[in-house]
């Protein structure tokens, strides 16, 4: 039989490997410390389509991810989307700055693309953006092609 | 002909009754009690110290080195097939992702149900059948505040801890398989995990899915033994009652935690 003294050594331990596998899932897999929810302000952007765009995409600046999106709804009165990000604090933006949904890869996921403009004010939290670019629809794409083709036999004969 | 299916009608809902939901009443009342009388697992703590010891550092080894298994298995079948796709570098997101949403508590919860739970019932068990328990009775111990509290909540510490080790060991053992032995870089497989695992979204509903099932598996466990008949194949069978219902429970359970935790938005 163990002595207690050997009993608590052992659930010390355990304790130990328990805590350091939370913490390494919390701050290698999860990377909590580089980018804490705490210190974010939130930005609006109103959209005519958002295409596949998710809560939790990424916003990014410059290809480098400065954001997160926490909500989209749908504006009953303009007929708009209107997404919230919201962009970490340490990171500031020209007021005219625009936003714009963008893929990664052909096919891979869609974020939201922060361009800066060149205005001296910074957007400060609960702020819209003015300048915002759409996704681009595939079916939308093709349909223009196939017109633009179209206009072009129409023009030769 | 109609009596007969009337006799038969009536012996299943009987059955049903008496096995499952009369017992299930009297489970949940035990659960009560156990939570009622849990002041002394807290205030002498080296009680359920003890059974920490037994019911999580003795799982350590196994629970890491499946977890090492799971997470190399993931690496090498989700490598094959991210690799049609020309993806291979969302490996590190597949591997971390399958495991701190779901494997890492439900296996984790099997095996803390086949190793740890099993041995709950059987312990109590045979403490019932050689009358340990009514002995304690007698000296005016409580049994369900000596022997049963500690032993639960020992499991629903012993469990998050479990499942996040199983979680972490899995995800090396991706980056073991992924990065060292097939060569996807290192710094997308860690970086496109990064990015798409979520604190609140991901760990925490782990966390919260592991606590959950370490609850379940504990409860029916301390309750199959102390329910157990006092014999040698009374023993025998809760054990067998213990590993199947709380591995059904587990499994049941994370239907319904996935259904309330992930809906794709």
């Amino acid at each position: 039989m163990m002595t207690r003294k050997e009993l608590d050594l052992w659930v010390g331990i355990f304790a130990v490997i328990g805590i350091g596998a939370m913490l390494f899932l919390s701050l290698k897999v999860a990377n909590l410390a580089s980018f804490s929810s705490a210190d974010t302000y939130p930005i609006l952007a109103k959209f005519d389509n958002i295409g596949a765009l998710k809560v939790r995409a990424p916003v990014k600046s410059a290809g480098v991810v400065v954001g997160r999106v926490s909500e989209i709804r749908f504006d009953n009165e303009s007929f708009e989307a209107v997404v919230t990000l919201n962009v970490d604090g340490r990171y500031k933006f020209p007021k005219d700055s625009s936003a714009k949904i963008l893929t990664s890869g052909l096919l891979g996921e869609q974020y939201i693309g922060l361009t800066p403009g060149g205005d001296s004010v910074n957007l400060k939290g609960g702020d819209t953006l003015k300048l915002t670019q759409s996704a681009v629809v595939l079916e939308n794409l093709i349909g223009q092609f196939l017109y633009n083709k179209a206009a072009e036999g129409e023009g030769k004969k | 002909m109609t009596g007969r299916i009337a006799e038969l009608m009536r012996a299943l809902g009987a059955r049903i009754v008496n096995n499952w939901v009369w017992r299930l009443g009297v489970a949940i009342r035990f659960l009560w009690l156990t939570l009622r009388e849990s002041g002394p697992s807290f205030r002498r703590f080296h009680l359920t110290i003890r059974e920490i010891y037994f019911a999580g550092v003795l799982s350590l080894v196994v629970i890491m080195v499946s977890g090492l298994f799971v997470g190399m298995v993931l690496g090498l079948q989700g490598y094959d097939t991210l690799v049609r796709f020309g993806s291979s570098e969302v490996l590190g997101t597949l591997v971390a992702l399958t495991l701190v949403r779901e494997l890492g508590p439900v296996v984790a919860g099997l095996l803390f149900a086949s190793r740890a739970g099993s041995a709950i019932t059987a312990e109590i068990g045979l403490m019932k059948a050689t009358e340990q328990l009514a002995a304690m009775e007698m000296m005016a111990v409580d049994p369900i505040a000596r022997v049963v509290a500690p032993r639960f909540w020992a499991g629903v510490i012993s469990m998050p801890v479990l499942a996040a080790l199983f979680s972490a060991m899995g995800v090396f053992g991706g980056y073991l398989v992924g990065v060292r032995l097939i060569g996807v870089d290192e710094g997308s497989f860690w970086s496109q995990m990064q990015a798409s695992v979520d604190f609140r979204e991901d760990i925490v509903n782990g966390f919260i899915k592991s606590l959950v099932f370490g609850i379940a598996v504990t409860w029916i466990a301390v309750y199959e033994g102390y329910d157990a008949p006092p014999t040698a194949e009374g023993v025998s069978g809760a054990t067998t009652r213990t590993v199947v219902t709380s591995s059904l429970a587990i499994l049941a359970l994370d239907v319904v935690l996935t259904a309330l935790m992930f809906r794709g938005q």
